[in-house]
Parts: C-alpha cells; structure tokens; sequence
C-alpha cells in the first residue's frame, strides 16, 4: 500500500507541477460531468479556460480578469501574513464590508462637491475602516486571549447587518425612489475609481493589488518583520527567543490584513461595484482564503492563483450563457477545483512511498 | 404595540422547531472540532443532506428512510473533507470553504425537478396524555420525532465525551494529537469518524429544513444556517449541553424578533439580527478567562511523522 | 497614440460583433437575479423566456443566465451577452438599473429591457407590473374570508413597490370588513424560505388566519397549510398549494410582454418606452379563484378585476388619508403615478409604522 513520508525539504519540481496537475484533473473530471449534462466537454472547457484568454472577445475578458482578481489578490495577500504567523483572520469578509462603507461614506458626504481630495480621503477611510474592524479579533486576542478565528469570523455577520442597514438607511440614495442602495459613486467623479487607462480593466485597486505583491514579496525575503513572521509561524517558542513580541504581530497582521480587505472594499464600491446595497458583498473575503492557501502563502503564488480563481469566475460565466449550463454546475466546477489543488497539495510536502508489505 | 398578542407557549413551541436544525448540525461539529479538526464546509453539507432527504423521501413516500439518506449524504461529503484534510493533509479552513462552494453546486444540481413538489409529512407525535397537558404539552409534547431525537443527541454526545473511554479518547486526540499518537491512538481514523458523525448530524438538519419546517426543496435554502451552526460550536465553548442553550438562543432571537414585529413593535431589525453574534463574541471574551478553550489542536495538520 | 487606436478598432470590433453575429436568428438575452427554479419570481420571467422561445420557433435563440449579484458582476454579464450578438436583452432586477444604462452606452445597436427600473436611454427601455391591482383583488378576499379580522403580511423591504402592495391590500380588506387589522413582518429578503416560513408562524401564533406574501418562495404556504389558514400565491401561481391554503394569486406573466418586444426588434420598430402594465393587458394575472372562496365574494372579487382592466375604478381612488391622518386624495380623486411610485407612507388605519 501507499505511504506518505514528508519531505526533508517542500520539493521544488512539486510546488511548480502540483496547480497543473490539479488543472488537468480539474478538466478530465469536469469535462465528464458536462458531458454527464448532455454538453460537450471539450467545448465546456475551452470556454472556461481557453476562451476568455485568447478567445474573440479576450480583448474585454482580459481587463475584466484584473477587476475581479484585484480584490482576492489584494485580500489574499493581507491574510497570507498572519496565516504564516499563525494568526488566523477568517473575517476578511467583514473587514471588506466595513471598508466599503467607510470609504463610500467619506465619498457620499462630500456629495456634490468636486475636489481632488476627496478620492484619497475614500482610500484613507476604506483602509482605516477595515483596520479598525481588523483590530477588534487582534486586540480581544491580546488582551484575552480570546480565539481569533471565531471572533473574526462572528464579525462578518455583524458587518452584514451593518451593511443592510446602512443600504437601506443613512447611505440610502436620496434620489433613488425609495429602493434601497447608495448613490452610484461611478457618477460621482472625484469618488469614482475609474480606469486608470480606458479599457485596460487597470483601476487603482488594480495598483494597490500590485503594489501589495511586491511590498509583501520584500516584507518577506528582506524585512525582519517578514522574518519574525516566518518564525512564528515555524516556531512560536525561537520566535519568543529571538526577541518577537507575539501580541505586537499579532495585532500588526491582523491590522494590516484588516487595512488590506477594507482598501479592496473600498476600490469596489467606488469603481467596478459604483454603490453601496445589501447584497454588495459577493464573497471576496472567503474566497481569498482559497487564494491565499491556493498560493501557497507566497506572493507571487497568491497573484497566480487569484488570477485562476477569476479565470474560472468569468470563463464560468460564459459556459453559463453560452452554452446553458446551469450555474450550480460551475459551481461544483470550482469547489473540485480546489479540492484538486488542495489534494495534489501533499506532493509538494510529502512523498507517497510504495510499501510492498507490512513488516510485522 | 400589542404585546399581549404574542403567545408565550406558542413562541416557544415554534422556538423549538426553529432552532431543531442548526441544533443537530452544530452537535455534529461540535464532536468532530472536539477532535481537532475544524470543518467550515457545514453549509454545504447541511444542504445536500436537505437535498438528498428530499428526494429520497419523494421518491419512497417515507420521510424516515429520507432523513437516513440525508445523513448519508451529509456523511460522504465530509468523507470528501477527510479524505482531503487527514490523507492529503490538506488546510482545513481552505477544504472546509471548498466544501460549501462543492456542496452548494451538488445541491442544485441534484435539486433540478425537485422544486414545487410537496414532501411527504413527517407527522408530529400525539403522545397520549402528555400532548394534552395545558401550556408543556404543545410546547414539550407535540413535536416531530426528529425534535426528541436531536435533543437525545445533545444527551448522548455530552454522555460519550464526559464519561466513556470512546470520549476521552476523542478529547485527547484532538487536545494534543501528537500525544494522543504516541499513545498508540489512531489519530486519523478517530478523526475521520468524527468527520462522518459531523456530516451526518449536519445532513439531518438539512433535511430537517426541506421536510419539515419549510418544507420543500429550493436552491440555497439553508441561507446560511450552516455558519450559524458554527458559530453555535464557539458560544456553547465546545460544551453539549451549552449547545441547546445556544440553539435556542439563536432560534430564540429570530423567532422573537418576528413576532414582536408582527405584534407592532418597531424594533431595529438589524441591531437585533447581530445580536446573537455580538454575544457570541462577549462569551468568548469572557470564556477566554474561563478554563473552558478551544480544543488543543483545532485545525492543526496532523501527520505522524510530526 | 496607439493604444487610443487600439481601443478605438475595438469598439468597432464590438458594435460589427454585435450585429455580424446576428444575421437570421433574433438572439434575445436574460439577465436572472435568482435560480430558474426560485418558483416566484425569477421563474416567472423564465416563463416569459420559454413564451418567446415557443412563439418564434427557428427565429429566435434566447440565452440566461441565473444568479447574477447586482454589481460588477451584473454589468459583465450583460456586457457579455451583448458581446455574444444578444440583440434584445432583458435585465429582470431593479438592482441592474446603472449596470444596464452602463452597457447599453457601449452598444448603440443593442436593444435593452430594464425591469421595475426607472432610467431609460435611447436603446433601454424600461418595464414592470401594476401589482397593487393585484393586491386590491386579494385584499377585497382576506377582508371577506378571515374570522378572526388579522391578516397577516410578510414584506421584504421597505421600498415603494411593497408599500403600495400593503396600503392597496389594507384598503380593499377595510372596505369590506371594518375591524380588520393588518399584522406586518420585514423580513428583510425576497428569498429566505426558512425565514419566511418562520414569518409565516409568527404571523398565524399571533392571530391571523390569513397569510399574504411579498417574497418570492412557497414557504408561507406549507406553514399556512399546516396550520389550517389561507394565503395567496405570489408572483407565480404555487397552485400546487390550491384549493387550501392558497386560495388566489397573483401572477407576473411577462410572456406578452416578451413576445410585443422581440417581435419589435425584428420588425425594427423597438423604441425606448416606459411601460406599467397592470390586469389590462395581462400583465398582471389573478390566479385561479378556488373553491374554498364562496361563489359570491369570487363573483365579487372578479367584478373588481373587471372594473380595473376596463379602466373604470382605480384600486386608490379616494377619499383616502394617509396614515398620519392628512387628507392625501379627495372623493373621488384618483393616485397619480409619480405619488405611487414613490410611495413611502401607509395609508389610514394601518397601525404598523415602516421601519426606518
């Protein structure tokens, strides 16, 4: 029978091959269950994967691909250092929630006014709202010891609520007939995160997401920060040794992953997403906790994978309309996906051995 | 304002069915977190059970054979989760977060050509006497079986944890599995079937929604019970009997909230709605202080060669 | 320079795309806000969509897509659609409305249809039902149907649109049964089953016995059945739930609607409009009256549907105050649209206050 045996050393071959490899099970197992629907398989994933690449229309698909792996990527990379730390914010949700209303508020109440300082205002407010919301686990975890998972994780709920209240109440759009929801910040020009060059999908999300993957690839390959980091993560009781404060990081990851979740927040509501509503949170928080894993923790491997995650949002959309699939098939689609990714995962750390016979 | 509308007993009788779901759930997670591992997919096992006793309950006619299959089916996605977390050791927050996105899809899919159609009833014991009592009988006495038997769950969970071997055994894997390893415990197949007990229990309080107290079948209709259900696991401190306490409280505020509406009370509807989290969140501050944390190697990795 | 060239050859590429696409088949596309198989409301347009589908045969090829949040992700679907050669889109949620006049700037030569919104362009028009007509035939039942004089509402959100439907409800109700009350539950969503069937509970432990709804699911029908009361389909028929507890409903029945428009763009006569359809033109239908109603408040009832599609009574015609008690229409006075559609008060006698 097969035996996992870990590695020495996270093989290097394995780390490259494994997201392929979980890919093109990902397309043998998908495919039959198209084909299973009554659809043609290859045709299923070429529109996913191939389509929205270098497909007739890429030209829109490609810019769209940045406006919605921006987010994930810009979250992802916020939780990626408190997850190397072991500290364990699951609320990104929240945060990107709160951030959005903090931003998009700031912008609504300088409504009408036009003023160069109003957009930067936004992203000062959107990062300080979802720092503070960031900060609530951070500090009842240092202070009390209380479990951060949990905590961040209740906050979503509570930030949800905010939301609906807020659509439906004080950020409600006094023109709006009564319906609920803000004013559209993308007709609002000095709150609108428009594109930096028109047609290009490149707004300033997209930079902030960007700018986010280098800082942390530095943070982590030359900033003692990184490294205390990393050894927490590795070992709590060397990092005590080595002089690292762990309620100081605790609150420094938790508060920038925080900052991170609420800037992306704050760049949707005043650009791709233009308002505040109740159903304005679509899962971007959850789903850069795939990114972030999906990526191995690593910058450059969070930019990939939020790029595939968005991949298979938009191609999968375009199965959906094109060729009548339903969208619970894209669905599952996705959740195999990452189970793959996850699955082959142990390749890069363990090795299966082949054991002829038990020794007894 | 007219709060004299309100009927206590009846409150509390709808209290009771309301919270029945999220009860059986959380109790499923709380016995697999006990043993370490932590399973965020329970909204999507919650709804393939929903779906898969449906169906299966349409098709035989038999509610009861359809709460079997729910808890089958419940059981083999987590399978897919233990499989994924205890062979291929896989991160369990991303697997669980997996999980729900695959269980959702696998519903709907399954779900087509099951909307519009009535279940057959899961009908409610009439137990002579007890069901006529004045005031306990409807709130106590009048329910469906599946109601007795998750609050015998409560029991029986609090009965194996505390005071056999098979619990201890449980609690020590998932207090230090490294430990408990050493000890000669098998680590990952105990773990395994807590998985499977989870899913189970969660399957039930899916199909508890699609059969009775919707009942029928629609796409995402669990609505982010699965996630209430989790958050159950941490008010309760991983303690059984604290679970039907805060299965009621859950329940409790959002049927409440409902009926003080109805009865004309302007309440803020969200304030209230948060309010169950933001409780949470006091007892686990509170907790913090208390003896009673979270199992030692929650959502650890384990591998024996560790 | 160049990528200003680039960017301009790419529009271009997206108007030629959208109509090279098209050359026989008129190609009609469906934005859904929830599952085709919600039973209310997003099936209800699916409905329309298979209407359009069996009244043109080989003419036409319609494509949808489900599930659709409101947002980004809306304005890239259309766009997509659009892409795809779609000459007629339907985008079926009011939360669409910026998304839709968003790409409808980008495509010129495709014909948008906006649902419950109220912005309009050149190529979008905009659409929706009269359902307070409905609402006024149902209210006119419960009034005549409950014994214990509470009817029970379970609303969604605050908006005009369920405003109107609880004051044209409340009217009729009281006009022919003065004790009636109306008990009224926010529960803040279109789609909640669970949630609803709770509303529903609390609505009937508090007294009422009959249940009228302004979500989208069949869960207040199960917990009316079980508990013995009557409730009214909503959006769609849910006549499964007939003769008891549904005893009417009201249904959206867009397929009319549909048809005129796509065979307007095949005609090449489509222009912007703005249209509220209500009983008249079939817009707006009332269930199958059962039997459970007696033959004389059916008999009763149906007058009124007649009344209404023929023009000659207006479900809010006065003399009616608002709920504060000021005079809003004088005898015989009949609600102007713009008051309608903004409407954010409850009228006289309702108890309840809208949430703030």
């Amino acid at each position: 029978m097969f035996r996992i045996e870990k590695r020495p050393q996270p093989s290097r071959l394995w780390t490259y091959l494994t997201p392929l490899v979980a890919v093109v099970i990902t397309m043998i197992v998908g495919g039959a269950l198209f084909a299973a629907l009554g659809k043609n398989p290859v045709e299923a994933i070429r529109t996913i994967f191939w389509d929205p690449l270098f497909g007739e229309f890429s030209f829109y698909y490609r810019p769209q691909l940045l406006v919605k792996a921006a987010p994930l990527i810009l979250i992802a990379i916020g939780l990626s250092l408190g997850f190397r730390a072991g500290i364990w914010n699951i609320g990104a949700e929240g945060q990107y929630i709160i951030g959005a209303l903090t931003g998009a508020g700031v912008g609504l109440a300088f409504y009408p006014l036009e003023a160069a300082y109003i957009f930067p205002l936004m992203v000062l407010a959107g990062a300080l709202g979802g720092w503070a919301w960031g900060m609530i686990p951070a500090v009842l975890k240092t202070r009390f010891g209380t479990n951060e998972i949990l905590v961040s994780l209740m906050l979503v709920y509570v930030a949800e609520q905010l939301l609906a209240k807020m659509a439906l109440g004080l950020l409600r759009n006094p023109d709006g007939r009564g319906f609920p929801g803000s004013r559209n910040l993308q007709q609002y020009s000095s709150a609108h995160n428009a594109e930096i060059i028109a047609g290009t999908g490149v707004h300033w999300g997209v930079v902030a997401a960007l700018i986010a993957v280098i800082f942390a690839y530095i943070l982590f390959t030359r900033h003692v920060l990184g490294f205390h980091i990393r050894l927490t993560g590795q070992s709590p009781k060397a990092a005590r040794f080595a002089g690292v404060n762990p309620a100081r990081l605790a609150l420094i990851c938790l508060g920038l992953s925080g900052a991170l979740a609420g800037l992306a927040g704050m760049f949707e509501v005043s650009g791709p997403a233009g308002q505040i509503n109740i159903d304005f949170n679509v899962g971007y928080g959850f789903t850069a906790i795939i990114v972030a894993f999906l990526g191995r923790l690593h910058p450059v491997g969070i930019l990939l994978a939020g790029l595939l995650l968005a991949l298979t949002f938009i191609g999968g959309e375009n199965a959906e309309s094109n060729l009548g699939l339903p969208a619970a098939a894209i669905q599952m689609f996705q959740g195999m996906l990452l189970f793959f990714l996850l699955a082959v995962d142990v390749l890069t750390h363990y090795r299966l051995r082949w054991k002829s016979a038990e020794v007894a | 304002m007219d709060l004299s509308s309100i009927n206590p007993t009846l409150l509390l009788a709808s209290l009771i069915v309301a919270s029945t779901p999220i009860l059986l759930a959380a109790l499923g997670e709380l016995v697999v977190e006990r043993a370490g591992v932590l399973n965020l997919g329970v909204e999507g096992m919650m709804i393939t059970g929903a779906i898969c006793g449906f169906a299966i309950a349409v098709n035989t006619g038999s509610p009861f054979v359809g709460f079997i299959a729910a808890a089958m089916g419940g059981a083999l996605l987590a399978l897919l989760f233990g499989v994924l977390t205890q062979f291929a050791l896989a991160n369990q927050v991303a697997s669980g977060l997996a999980l729900t996105l695959f269980g959702l899809g696998l519903s709907a899919l399954l779900g087509q050509g099951y909307q519009g159609i009535k279940p057959p009833p899961t009908n409610s014991l009439d137990i002579p006497f007890l069901s006529d009592l004045p005031i306990l009988g409807p709130i106590l006495f009048s329910h469906d079986l599946m109601v007795y038997l998750a609050l015998a769950l409560v029991a029986a969970v609090w009965f194996v944890l505390n005071r056999t071997r098979a619990g201890l055994i449980l609690r020590a894997v998932g207090e230090n599995h490294g430990a408990a390893h050493a000890l000669g415990y098998k680590v990952i197949r105990i773990r395994i079937m807590a998985i499977l007990f989870g899913g189970a229990c969660a399957g039930l309080g899916g199909a508890y929604l699609s059969l009775v107290r919707v009942p029928q079948w629609t796409e995402g209709m669990t609505a982010g019970s699965g996630w209430i259900a989790l958050a159950l696991v941490v008010f309760a401190s991983w303690k059984a009997g604290r679970i039907l306490l805060g299965a009621w409280l859950f329940g409790g505020i959002s049927v409440l909230q409902l009926n003080l509406q109805a009865a004309g009370v302007a309440i803020p509807v969200e304030y209230l709605s948060m309010s169950p989290y933001l409780i949470t969140i006091l007892v686990l501050v509170i907790m913090s202080a208390d003896k009673s944390r979270a199992p030692g190697s929650l959502g650890r990795t384990f591998h024996a060669s560790d | 320079m160049s990528l200003t060239r680039f960017l301009a050859s790419a529009v271009v590429a997206l108007g030629l795309a959208g109509t090279a696409l098209a050359e026989d088949k008129t190609k009609v596309g469906f934005i859904y806000v929830g599952p085709v198989g919600d039973g209310g409301w997003t099936y209800e347009h699916d409905q329309g969509r298979l209407a359009v589908e069996e009244h043109f045969g080989d003419k036409v090829e319609t494509v949808f897509q489900e599930s659709v949040p409101e947002g980004a992700d809306a304005e890239r679907a259309i766009t997509q659609m659009a892409l795809q050669g779609a000459d007629l889109i339907f985008t079926t949620s009011f939360g669409y409305m910026d998304a839709t006049i968003n790409v409808a700037s980008k495509f010129p030569d495709v014909k948008f249809e906006h649902a419950t919104g109220f912005k309009t362009a050149d190529n979008v028009s905009v659409y929706s039902a009269r359902f307070y007509e409905g609402r006024a035939i149902q209210g006119h039942i419960a009034g005549k149907m409950t014994k214990s004089n509470v009817i029970g509402y379970i609303a969604s959100f605050p908006i005009p649109e369920v405003i109107r439907g609880i004051n044209a409800a409340y009217i009729h109700a009281k006009a022919v049964n003065p004790d009636v009350e109306f008990k009224i539950i926010w529960v803040y969503t279109w789609f909640d089953p669970p949630k609803e069937a709770d509303a529903a509970t609390a609505l009937i432990d508090q007294g009422a016995d009959v249940i009228l709804q302004h979500t989208d699911s069949t869960a207040p029908q199960a917990a009316a059945e079980k508990a013995g009361v009557i409730s009214f389909g909503q959006a769609s028929d849910m006549a499964e739930y007939a003769p008891l507890p549904r005893v009417s409903s009201i249904i959206d029945n867009w397929a009319p609607y549909y048809i005129a428009r796509t065979q307007a763009v095949m005609d090449g006569t489509w222009e912007s409009t703005e249209t509220w359809d209500g009983i008249a033109p079939g817009m707006v239908e009332i269930g199958e009256i059962s039997d459970a109603v007696p033959a004389d408040v059916k008999t009763e009832a149906l007058e009124m549907k007649r009344l209404i599609a023929a023009g000659e009574y207006h479900p809010f015609t006065g003399p009616l105050n608002k709920q504060d008690g000021t005079a809003w229409l004088a005898d015989g006075e009949v609600a102007d649209d713009g008051t309608l559609l903004g409407m954010d008060f409850y009228v006289e006698g309702i108890t309840a206050e809208i949430p703030k």
